[in-house]
């Protein structure tokens, strides 16, 4: 059985809902502003945000098998790799782009090569115990705001580019995430992907046909950090904001709810469980508060429910579930 | 002075230590046995620490606060098991991780709806309100039960499992549960079993940390964050590494935040250090949890256990 197709098929269910989701998400900022109502704007984005993210983390979980609980880290990385050259003045985009890579970069080889020793549920925890040195380093760091985090007075400066205005946050933000899909999606495809495909159904098998997986898995896991950094300065630009919380085990917690709700392991599930995951929070304080005003504040009751049933019924996720 | 602080600390740790060993008890067990991973099992301490509290408030009795925790949580930990468990136990971690991650969101907003958002005071037991001259130095009488009440509960397990008829089951079934149930005991009958043990541990736990930490929705989360550490450090499945880990945890935990600000102050200026030192302490137990990982893939204590999955 083919699992993704390796050219595209026009007609298939997938790519139609994927083009479709798309153009929508290309209109969105024009049918906001004929709504008048700038709020969705910077609602999308956020969407667009947390998608990138969970591309991010899929790439390793859903192609290599390697279950993250501590990518919200890199997400953390990224966003005060502009906070804090931008309390200092430096508000390039170019360079805390650059910065916010480089850091990753070294941060992940490491984390990646200590934490790769190690295979399924201790994974999981070594993951989330450095990101939890990650969100302490973060409160412990007093000059930029320590556990209150750290206001960023101007968003980036992206050359011509002004990430002021909202809009065009929003479209850079939906380019970023085509360009990340693309890349995924040629990876995947790639000798390299194969290789770390097949790490994931039988690691065993793949290093006795003679590939070293550690370091393929290792790439894997650099590449998909830095995918994470990159929502990371994204996101401290939305929201002029970066705080340790950025970098909670929640977080990560919400990225793997989001890849497995898209559907692990298809390139563009998490861009369909990022939407399905917010709007779903955005509407539930609503609904309930339609239905019973007094607990309206309760709307996690409801979603720790739905994550509890995905979990239990939905075994590819809602995009896995159609044809591709 | 400073040895005095230093002992208190270190009483201090120990107590950290044999709550983490309550909670790490049950989860490792769980893990070994059926390879499931509980993250809800953090919620079970909170529901202890409720149930403790609206109990002794209720009774004004401490004894009754126990029973109310060790059997409400015991018996939420029963039907989680029977009604909406089961089914994960077949399906890989990613999906239990996933599916208990749901749950901790609703347990947290539940107990908010019923109790509130803000926390449940709870009073330290009359009995135990005193504090007690050691050494030269005056400690919490109520502390140093829990330290003994700890090492109770860890020397009855160790008997339950090593000694009893039950405890051989669970013994065996973490070696191989398929081979246990081939052998025609009721496996399913088992698994509850552990997991009820496990959640009633859990509110042990929570009902004897509800008047020196604060009951409140969330309460849960650190603690199983530190629960997960201990399970780790100490090789999945192994009670006895449990126990060790959890000593080793709490007591560094604990000494870290003593006095890791007033070591940074020599290094570092006042106000820096008074910052940094807390958090710098908080990562500790981490890098502690990394460098075990990295060396010993297994754990301090690995248990035998045969279904590696």
């Amino acid at each position: 059985m083919k699992l993704w197709p390796t050219t595209v098929h026009w007609g298939a269910p997938r790519t139609l809902v994927a083009v479709v989701i798309l153009l929508l998400l290309a209109m969105l900022p024009m049918i906001a502003h004929a709504l008048d109502s700038d709020y969705y704007v910077s609602f999308g984005t956020r969407v667009l945000i947390y998608a990138l993210a969970a591309i991010g983390l899929n790439f390793i979980l859903g192609f290599g098998g390697m279950v993250s609980l501590g990518h919200a880290m890199y997400v953390l990385l990224g966003a005060y790799a502009v906070a804090i050259p931008a309390s200092h003045g430096l508000t390039s985009g170019w360079l805390q782009l650059l910065i916010a890579v480089s850091t990753t970069v070294a941060l992940s080889a490491a984390v990646g090569a200590v934490a790769l020793r190690t295979s399924g549920i201790a994974f999981i925890m070594i993951t989330l115990a450095f990101a939890q040195m990650m969100f302490f380093g973060a409160v412990s760091l007093k000059d930029y705001g320590g556990d209150d985090g750290l206001t960023v007075n101007a968003r980036s400066l992206l050359g011509a580019l002004d990430l002021s205005n909202n809009t065009t946050l929003y479209y850079v933000s939906l380019v970023t995430v085509l360009v990340a899909l693309y890349l995924s999606w040629r990876a995947v495809l790639s000798p390299f992907g194969l290789v770390l495909r097949s790490t994931k159904s039988n690691p065993r098998r793949a290093t006795a046909l003679g590939h070293p997986i550690f370091r393929y898995q290792l790439t894997a896991y650099v590449a998909s950090a830095v995918i994470c950094a990159v929502a990371g300065v994204l996101l401290a630009n939305l929201t002029k904001f970066a705080s340790p919380s950025y970098g909670a085990w929640t977080l990560s917690g919400e990225l793997i709810v989001i890849v497995i709700l898209g559907g692990l392991g298809t390139i563009f599930g998490p861009v369909v469980g990022a939407i399905i995951l917010l709007v779903l929070e955005e509407a539930l304080p609503m609904l309930i508060e339609a239905v019973l005003p007094d607990y309206k504040t309760n709307w996690m009751l409801l979603l720790g429910l739905f994550i509890f049933i995905i979990a239990l019924v939905l075994k590819r996720g809602v995009f896995g579930s159609l044809k591709p | 002075m400073t040895a005095q602080l230093a002992l208190s600390q270190l009483l201090n740790g120990l107590q950290l230590g044999v709550l983490l060993f309550l909670l790490a008890a049950g989860l490792t067990l769980v893990f070994g046995i059926m390879s499931f991973v509980n993250l809800a099992h953090g919620s079970l301490y909170m529901l202890g620490a409720y149930f403790g509290a609206a109990a002794f408030a209720k009774t004004d009795s401490f004894v009754v606060g126990l029973v109310a925790a060790v059997i409400g949580a015991g018996l939420v930990g029963l039907l989680l098991d029977r009604f909406a468990l089961t089914k994960l136990y077949e399906r890989d971690h990613l999906d239990q991780v996933l599916a208990t991650f749901g749950l901790i969101l609703f347990f947290n907003e539940l107990i908010r709806i019923i109790w509130g958002p803000s926390s449940v005071f709870m009073q330290v037991p009359a009995a135990l309100s005193e504090t007690i001259e050691i050494g030269g130095f005056s400690y919490p009488s109520y502390r140093l039960a829990i330290i003994g009440a700890g090492i109770a509960v860890a020397l009855g397990l160790y008997l339950l499992i090593q000694k009893t008829r039950v405890g051989m089951l669970i013994r065996a079934g973490a070696t191989n549960a398929n081979m246990v149930a081939a052998l025609g005991v009721n496996i399913k009958w088992l698994n509850t079993l552990v997991f009820a043990l496990g959640a009633a541990l859990a509110g042990l736990a929570g009902v004897m940390a509800g008047p020196i930490v604060s009951v409140q929705p969330g309460m849960g989360e650190p603690v199983l964050i530190l629960t997960l550490v201990v399970i780790i450090i100490g090789g999945l499945g192994s009670i006895r590494g449990a126990f060790f880990a959890a000593l080793i945890v709490g007591v560094v935990d604990t000494l870290g935040r003593a006095f890791m600000p007033t070591i940074m102050r020599t290094l570092l200026e006042r106000s820096t250090a008074d910052a940094a030192g807390p958090a710098l302490a908080s990562m500790l137990i981490y890098l502690f949890m990394a460098v075990v990982l990295a060396v010993k893939p297994q754990g301090l204590f690995p248990a035998n256990v045969g279904a590696t999955r």
